[in-house]
């Protein structure tokens, strides 16, 4: 068994996992880290993110601020303790990415400038035209290699957390170049694997986003944290779900029915387009039942009108927009309205961390989308979560490093020994297997249609319990995968199937979580319980794996200094 | 109606069956709306699951789906089956990489050219954080933007005829991405990063064919930063002749 051995292995190469790696490269340069990532690390999802990175950086704004807004938005499920420490770092690790090259948009006068975003009371969204997950990512990445000792191994997808005397000591990860497993040792795994939306039909999320990470945590034993709480963003493209930023609305856009109104006067007249997501697709999928929404040959759209921007301001601040319309749905926005629907587009839950990335299993760690601290509870605002890549990016990186400083190595035989034995299991499993009837993407659309159908925008009793049961079926069924690639080269049918399997078990967390949760708050809307229940539910749920499917555990929201109230906008 | 449908002649290549790369074909079914990267989906989930190749964002801004459309280098989620329909359409590999497998070509080599042109911002006095962002205008920002938008599909290799020739050529993305640092005014590697790329695998292996422009899907025009690198060292080497204790500013 080919063994590399380090002090930290992160993986995963976005936002949070470069911010993670160059913040423990820096805290000394003795240590040495991995970052392993099934994709090259300019491929990862934070490339796709548009809209900006909230901070508190004008005059008109404070961190309080910030927190408030951030707070409200989450509906109070969020962590108070969280939520201070991220408003409080979020301008520096602004400026920190601007320090390292990163092309903010600019005030005339060569300040960063921020722009509107829902659910935010002022302008606090810094952005890089609308590509700032681009940006934001190749900056980072850009600025990792100046890092000797953060060592790159790309295209390794990690099947296990390699776990001796309760600590974490390490993965297994499949080399795609030849299939073969190798062992990482370390003092330290953090997890940034991102999110789940390929668990949904309809998602902004690239093919690689299949909740790997949280499965790798919950096969552990940690607890996925709040997973029924799903965001769907108001505003993707039919047929692809390719996403149109918020900063459409922010910059002054307008959301129009079939009626040529704009409808969201009707549901939240304060805010109207800048307010926060969950509100917003609720309101579209209302007008969409009421009759008011066009219809085309990927289902019910209402418009997104930009036009009154001017060609200017759309080619200046918007520009992906106009390429991303032109080129997928043919329409030009200076000129028409542009059809969106409601899409999944973000997962608030993830893997249970404190305020510095630590989980309940020693050793692992997570930031990030898979992580949940939680600075989002039940709804995250537009903008916070690159910004949340950084900020817990770095503190992970940083309280990780400083652990592994004053740990000593495990011993490397019992490791490899169980990368050897997990190797054993995948070829049996996928490679070696003769039987098999299922195929991978029979199973993974039929979980994508039971998930949009039963844990979509509007929950009910019935609708979670139908979807629990498909999931388990599903389960069942993948038991008996089938693989057309036996080959050792590049197998990425193989990682389908692993993907695959990470999926269904996250997804059955995020039904079983939904089911428990008898009251609506926040993005979670159950038919059956249209209230705000916190004596009930103002708590995190915590999904702990069993033989018996998730069992469902509660745990207090830290309130520091805003006691919950009615959400009101 | 019946239904209409397209072929597409894919390349594979699998090292442990055939010592040689072929083609198969496949019948998809064809829909106006549909991308070559949709067809290879369709393909992939329900007639051959080991055609292998790489994707993820599908809206061409992660840069993994690059290949061969019709022997010129596309993004695959981004071309769209009309542009072809009828006819048949053949997809291959990106030209001037080895091939692991099927359509997945090996990129180390251009991972190792990104990390040679020093592609970070490099001072020689960094201020304290607390003392706020370095200033730089709208103006300072549009001077290097174009540069900043390569998203290392490596389009540009594949069309490049200098790479063909040479593959140790750093290509026209990492110098790109130099010329971006190079132009931003919070930056002072200049000097720095003309030892790498004012090299004979560097800008001057470039025969300004221009083609690297051509094919880019995000208009950086690597040719013109390539040109401009090519000016401004030499502008650097005449004035150090000049001036022999510092030419710069």
């Amino acid at each position: 068994m080919e063994t590399f051995n380090h002090d930290i292995v992160i993986v995963g190469g976005g936002a949070a996992g470069l911010r993670a790696a160059i913040a423990a490269a820096e805290v000394s340069d003795s240590l040495s880290i991995a970052l392993v990532s099934k994709v090259y690390p300019m491929r990862s999802h934070t490339v796709s993110a548009e809209g900006g990175a909230g901070a508190a950086l004008g005059p008109d704004d404070s961190p309080d601020l910030h927190a408030f807004d951030t707070i409200r938005g989450s509906d109070y499920l969020a962590d108070q303790d969280a939520v201070e420490a991220f408003v409080a770092e979020a301008p520096d690790e602004v400026v920190r990415l601007e320090r390292w090259g990163c092309p903010w948009s600019r005030e005339p006068d060569g300040r960063i400038a921020v722009r509107p975003f829902g659910g935010m009371s002022v302008n606090r969204t810094a952005f890089a035209a609308d590509k700032t997950g681009f940006h934001l990512l190749h900056t980072l990445f850009q600025t990792s290699l100046k890092y000797e000792r953060i060592v790159e191994y790309d295209e390794f997808f990690v099947t296990k957390l390699l776990v001796e005397d309760g600590h974490c000591s390490g993965v297994a990860a499949i080399d795609l170049r030849d299939s073969e497993v190798r062992c990482f040792t370390a003092k330290a795994v953090i997890l940034c694997t991102g999110g789940l939306g390929r668990i949904f039909a309809f998602t902004t999320n690239g093919a690689i986003c299949t909740a790997d990470g949280m499965a790798l945590a919950y096969r552990a034993g940690v607890p996925l944290k709040d997973m029924e709480f799903v965001q769907y963003h108001p505003t993707g493209l039919p047929g692809t779900g390719i996403l149109i930023t918020e900063a459409a609305r922010g910059e002054g856009g307008y959301m129009v029915n079939n009626e040529g109104r704009r409808f969201l006067e009707d549901y939240i007249p304060s805010k109207m387009e800048l307010g926060p997501r969950d509100i917003l697709s609720r309101a579209i999928m209302q007008e969409i039942e009421k009759g008011h929404a066009f219809e085309g040959p990927y289902g019910h759209y209402v418009h997104l009108d930009v036009r009154h921007l001017g060609e200017k301001l759309i080619d200046e601040k918007l520009p992906f927009v106009r390429e991303l319309a032109e080129k997928f749905v043919g329409i030009d926005p200076v000129h028409e309205p542009i059809p969106v629907r409601p899409v999944v587009h973000y997962m608030m839950g993830g893997i249970d961390t404190d305020i510095e990335g630590r989980t309940r299993l020693p050793g692992v760690y997570a930031a990030g989308e898979a992580a949940c601290v939680s600075i989002n509870g039940a709804n995250r605002l537009g903008s916070n979560s690159l910004t949340e890549c950084l900020v817990f990016g770095a503190r992970v990186g940083q309280r990780a490093a400083e652990d592994a400083l004053e740990t000593t190595a495990t011993a490397q035989n019992p490791l490899a020994r169980m990368a050897e034995e997990e190797e054993g299991r995948l070829v049996a499993t996928y490679l070696d297997g003769t039987g098999g009837r299922e195929r991978i993407a029979a199973i993974r659309r039929d979980l994508q249609k039971t998930m949009e159908r039963g844990v979509g925008v509007f929950r009910t009793e019935e609708s979670l319990k139908e979807a629990l049961e498909e999931v388990r079926a599903l389960r069942g069924r993948y038991r008996d995968v089938a693989l057309d690639d036996r080959d050792r080269a590049y197998n990425t049918e193989l990682v389908a199937a692993l993907e695959l399997g990470n999926m269904l078990e996250v997804a059955e967390t995020v039904v079983a979580a939904a089911l428990e949760r008898r009251e609506s708050r926040g993005s979670h809307t159950r038919r059956d319980y249209p209230d705000r229940d916190d004596e009930g539910f103002l708590r995190h749920s915590l999904a702990y794996e069993s033989d018996a499917g998730p069992r469902i555990h509660y745990d207090d929201v830290t309130i520091t200094r805003w006691p919950p109230a009615e959400r009101k906008y | 109606m019946a239904e209409r449908t397209m072929t597409l002649k894919v390349a594979r290549y699998r090292p442990e069956h055939r010592e040689k790369p072929y083609f198969d074909e496949f019948a998809v079914p064809y829909r106006e709306d549909m991308v070559i990267l949709d067809a290879l989906n369709l393909i992939k989930d329900d007639m051959d699951g080991s055609l292998t190749y790489r994707w993820s964002c599908r809206m061409g801004v992660c840069g993994s789906c690059g290949m061969m459309v019709n022997y010129r280098p596309r993004l695959t989620c981004s071309t769209f089956l009309r542009e072809f329909y009828p006819k048949p359409v053949v997809v291959q590999p990106l030209e001037n990489f080895p091939v692991i497998r099927d359509l997945v070509v090996d990129m180390t080599s251009f991972m190792r050219k990104l990390r040679e042109v020093k592609p970070w911002i490099i001072r020689e006095h960094e201020a304290a954080l607390e003392s706020g962002e370095y200033l730089q205008t709208p103006d300072e920002v549009e001077r290097y933007k174009q540069f900043s938008m390569c998203i290392n599909c490596m389009l540009c290799y594949a069309a490049c005829p200098v790479v063909a020739k040479d593959p140790e050529f750093l290509g026209p993305a990492a110098i790109a991405l130099a010329h971006r640092y190079n132009l931003d005014s919070r930056d002072q590697g200049r000097g720095e990063r003309h030892r790498a790329i004012a090299v004979d695998w560097g800008i001057w292996d470039c025969t300004f064919v221009g083609e690297c422009s051509v094919v880019c899907p995000k208009d950086v025009d690597p040719a013109a930063a390539i040109q401009r690198e090519k000016v401004a060292k030499t502008t650097d080497t005449m004035l150090s002749m000049v001036l022999p204790f510092g030419g710069r500013e």
